[in-house]
């Protein structure tokens, strides 16, 4: 790189500082406006009436009742839609209202537009709705059976012949998990006046959305304006549509602006969730621990639409055996249509199910060989120069594996078990004070994640910026969402430290006015977005250092040999600074017909130490402490990557002990966070963190995107850890009070 | 019906339906949309305001049953220019994420500081028990908490250590 773009330590707020999130204060005050909070004037509300069986042929829909109500203006189904009848974001199919067949439960079935969201409601739930129950698909070995699937991945590498002599095989299950982002799904669509419409809504990529809604809404895509959204989490659950062409159908409709709010009950079924997940592994080793075959078959229940599955099931694939050497792979993974909740992206895309499941397997491995289950991950291990056991591809870049492992086990223990005047909010059970203190048995467990970066399988995939001198400083544009994570942290602090300057602000724009930053997903916009600001930032410093003849920039403007030459000002009376770049990563392969080929841009890796308390008489736990080790590449802000830490282990600690989304025919039994439990305060384990830091070759100034790794291998390693206070097998996540005290069922 | 109340100390009065509950009146009829939606079933607290001195979740109390009352919800405790110490505090440890559960943490952790300022580490996470977070992980509202109240949580990590991490690299960083 030129020196133009050599990091000026002297600017303030630049990369490697805690800087704090501009969008602090309205947060902290109660004024920063989530989706939610938008208001427009002459606006309706919106409600939707859903099914409320799995599966079922719609004989007939009145809408009548609803139309007759005082103060409802429109009541829409499939019929009404004015362009394509599907909407999805590779695969179009599933219908924007519900069709002949009903294919779950909560599928849209009608929307309403009223003068208030009680009056709206009530319309929706006056439409009269015929239905004919048909027998739910729920079962993943009969959906496989049935060819009822979207994808199957498959994965064969090596000598067939390989075989080792220990042996470890089992059957796994991963139950499906809710995001359940905070804030709940909600969005406003405005009318234009001249046929067009904007539309806010929840979403992790505008660019994906807007297509979606032309085509379904049968408009030009230049007559859609998809805003930024203002969300209140999403971890992957805003990837997908969902009430988005509900409310630009309303809109243009009434010629009103009209908001929707779903209530949580609602959002259960309106966002997708983490596959839930079948899987069965058989692990070969020889007498010294070296993996020699790894044979695994990934079933992932998908629901009954395709949505991003075909590429959650390819990660689950590509990711089946961590970050291991073996000679044989033979690796099947299906993605399966039935008729349980639709699942779909969430924090790590379908490599953290075959994490629990494989890093167990290591774990049963070593206790075969009777080694340290730290010892046999550090035998296997791949680098830099090795190839992924599944997909063949090269290490390129850093990939510190053993590192991480070494650094997770050399962080010191926590304190040991409690003694008998501890708090009892410090037990498992807390205040319930179950048994006491000396009944308690401690364990620790270990596991290990490996994850790609960015999109992968050939998507050609860039992220647009644009950097953009005012006589103030400088503006980012972007159209990357803001989830929560801290983006609009990081991209400024990357512009600064590129540009010289410290007044940087940025700017969300609009799919009209800037090209797409791909999605918030994936670990990508550090490295995409990111990697955008920098080259558009270097390209306005270059130009501004030009234009004035000047060896330097900063706020005050251009410099040469010490003096200042222009003002900010100045520099813009020739017109303006303003450069747009799209950044793309390289390029990766399509696999070959035994998943084969460089299909990564590049990985990630972390180790997770947990320690646990359990209560095995009444099959508590609590987590104590969890330790991580990670490769981040470089720290661009230490606050916001620790903040990432916590809040990804305590969504993975979820996953292991309480989180599960239980389903029955297809209808899920607990939509509400009275029965669908989240972890508490009370819940938060000590974190301790250490980052392993060797710069990526090609993230911003050596950043690797980071936030999907601390929820994977989390929740492996608090069931380890269980596993190791206890003795039971528990091949089963979360782990339930019963599973500790009888063991695992069969 | 009409309900008469002070918010933030300021007398308001709403034209209010029977059934519509304190949340919605703030959010809906007096356009303080700070106190969140995220269950309406009292389990998040997303919604926490205080109510006559009480902190309640403004989703389970009928607007009509808070005439005469006295409210404040997160725009009374400080704005832009003169934030709570809470609210600081709050940005300071980085405890807003998404920020869909700050404002209700916010409430109830000014009114732990302002009832119990001797809350020991376990108090605070029993007291704070009821606002549900997803981003955060918890570590840095704690750590927020610790510092207004002025005293640690082993478990949250050192007060005035913002991170809590150990990096293992040299510092030098290049694009
Ligand atoms: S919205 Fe009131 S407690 Fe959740
Ligand atoms: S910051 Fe997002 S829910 Fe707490």
């Amino acid at each position: 790189m030129s020196d133009v773009s050599v990091r000026r330590p002297e600017v303030a707020d630049g990369v490697g500082t805690s800087v704090l999130r501009p969008d602090g204060i309205p947060k902290v005050t109660g004024t920063f406006e989530f989706l939610g909070d938008q208001h427009a004037a002459g606006m309706l509300w919106g409600a939707t009436r859903r099914a409320e069986v799995a599966h079922a042929r719609l004989r007939h829909v009145d809408v009548t009742p609803a139309l007759a109500m005082a103060g409802v203006h429109a009541v829409l189904t499939l019929d009404d839609v004015p362009g394509h009848r599907y909407q999805g974001q590779k695969t179009t199919d599933e219908p924007v209202l519900a069709e002949e067949e009903i294919r779950r439960c909560g599928e849209a079935i009608a929307v309403v537009a009223a003068d208030d969201p009680e009056t709206a409601r009530r319309a929706a739930q006056a439409i009269v709705v015929e239905l004919e129950e048909l027998e739910p698909l729920t079962d993943l070995e009969e959906a496989l059976a049935r060819g009822e699937l979207f994808r199957h991945v498959r994965v064969r590498r090596g000598d067939p012949d390989a075989r080792g002599e220990v042996v470890v095989e089992d059957t796994y299950a991963i139950a499906t998990q809710d995001p359940a982002a905070l804030g709940t799904e909600a969005g406003l669509a405005v009318p234009d006046g001249n046929g067009g419409l904007d539309l806010w809504g929840p979403t992790q990529w505008t660019h994906v959305d807007l297509p979606q809604l032309a085509a379904c809404l049968a408009l030009d895509p230049t007559q859609v304006r998809v805003h930024p959204a203002r969300l209140g989490g999403a971890f992957g659950s805003r990837e997908d549509l969902s009430m988005q062409t509900h409310l630009g159908m309303l809109a243009l409709r009434t010629g009103r602006p009209v908001k929707m709010v779903y209530d949580r009950t609602e959002s259960f079924v309106g966002h997708v969730k983490r596959h839930g997940a079948l899987m069965h592994y058989r692990h070969e080793a020889d007498r010294d621990g070296r993996l020699v075959r790894v044979e695994a078959r990934l079933l992932l229940d998908s629901g009954p639409y395709e949505l991003t599955s075909a590429a959650v099931v390819a990660n689950s694939t590509y990711f089946a055996l961590g970050p291991y050497r073996c000679e044989r792979v033979e690796v099947d993974g299906y993605a399966l249509k039935t008729n349980n909740p639709l699942s779909g992206a969430m924090r790590g895309f379908g490599a953290n199910q075959p994490c629990f499941a494989a890093e167990t397997q290591m774990d049963r491995l070593a206790a075969a060989l009777g080694v340290d289950p730290l010892e046999l991950r550090l035998r296997n291990a791949i680098g830099p120069g090795d190839h992924l056991a599944t997909t063949g591809q090269r290490i390129e870049h850093p990939l510190p594996v053993a590192e991480v492992i070494r650094s997770v086990a050399a962080i010191p223990l926590p304190d040991p078990l409690p003694g008998p005047d501890v708090d009892p909010r410090r037990l498992p059970g807390g205040t319930g004070r179950t048994s006491p203190p000396g009944a308690l048995v401690r364990g620790v467990g270990y596991a290990v994640g490996l994850k790609n970066l960015q999109f992968s399988e050939g998507f050609d995939d860039d992220a647009e910026a644009r950097v953009e001198l005012t006589p103030d400083g400088a503006v980012v544009h972007t159209a990357a969402i803001e989830v929560g994570q801290g983006l609009v942290t990081i991209v400024a602090q990357i512009a600064r430290s590129t540009l010289g300057m410290s007044g940087v602000e940025v700017a969300f724009d609009h799919t009209g006015q800037i090209g797409s930053a791909g999605s918030t997903s994936a670990s990508r916009q550090t490295q995409m977005a990111g990697g955008a600001v920098l080259r558009a930032a270097q390209a306005v410093r270059a130009a501004a250092l030009e234009r004035a003849g000047g060896d330097d920039l900063d706020d005050a403007g251009v410099w040469r040999d010490g003096q200042l030459v222009a003002s900010l000002a100045d520099l813009l009376a020739d017109g303006p600074l303003d450069e747009r770049v799209c950044f793309k990563h390289r390029p990766t392969d399509v696999p070959d017909a035994d998943g084969q080929g460089d299909l990564h841009v590049d990985f990630c890796v972390a180790a997770h130490r947990a320690v646990v308390d359990v209560d095995p008489e009444l099959g508590l736990v609590r987590v104590v402490e969890v330790a991580i080790a990670q490769d981040v590449g470089r720290v661009l802000n230490p606050l916001q990557l620790h903040g990432q830490i916590e809040g990804g282990i305590a969504q993975g600690l979820g996953h292991a002990i309480m989180e599960e989304v239980l389903v029955e025919r297809g209808i899920i039994r607990n939509a509400s966070f009275t029965d669908y439990l989240l972890p508490t305060c009370l819940d938060a384990p000590e974190v301790e963190a250490v980052l392993v830091e060797e710069p990526s070759p090609w993230g911003p100034y050596g950043a690797k995107g980071m936030a999907e790794l601390p929820t994977m291998s989390a929740t492996p390693a608090v069931v380890a850890a269980i596993r190791a206070a206890t003795g039971q097998p528990l091949t089963r996540a979360p782990v339930r009070p019963e599973d500790i005290v009888r063991g695992a069922p069969a | 019906m009409i309900v008469s109340l002070t918010v933030n100390g300021e007398p308001r009065t709403a034209e209010v339906a029977g059934f519509e509950s304190l949340l919605w009146v703030l959010r809906e009829r007096l356009d303080l949309r700070g106190a969140k939606d995220a269950c309406l079933q009292g389990e998040c607290g997303s919604c926490s305001v205080v109510l006559d001195g009480d902190l309640v979740c403004s989703c389970l109390v009928l607007a009509a049953d808070a005439e005469g009352a006295e409210v404040t919800t997160v725009e009374g405790l400080g704005d832009a220019t003169s934030p709570h110490p809470v609210q600081s505090a709050f940005v300071a440890h980085g405890a807003a994420q998404c920020g869909y559960c700050t404002p209700g943490l916010v409430v109830a952790l000014a009114h732990l500081r302002e009832n119990r300022p001797d809350a020991s580490p376990d108090d605070v996470r029993e007291a704070l028990a009821g606002n549900l977070c997803r981003c955060t992980g918890y570590g840095a509202i704690l750590r927020a908490a610790a510092e207004v109240l002025g005293r640690g949580d082993p478990g949250a990590g050192p007060v005035g250590d913002p991170d809590g991490t150990r990096s293992q690299g040299d510092g030098e960083v290049t694009p």
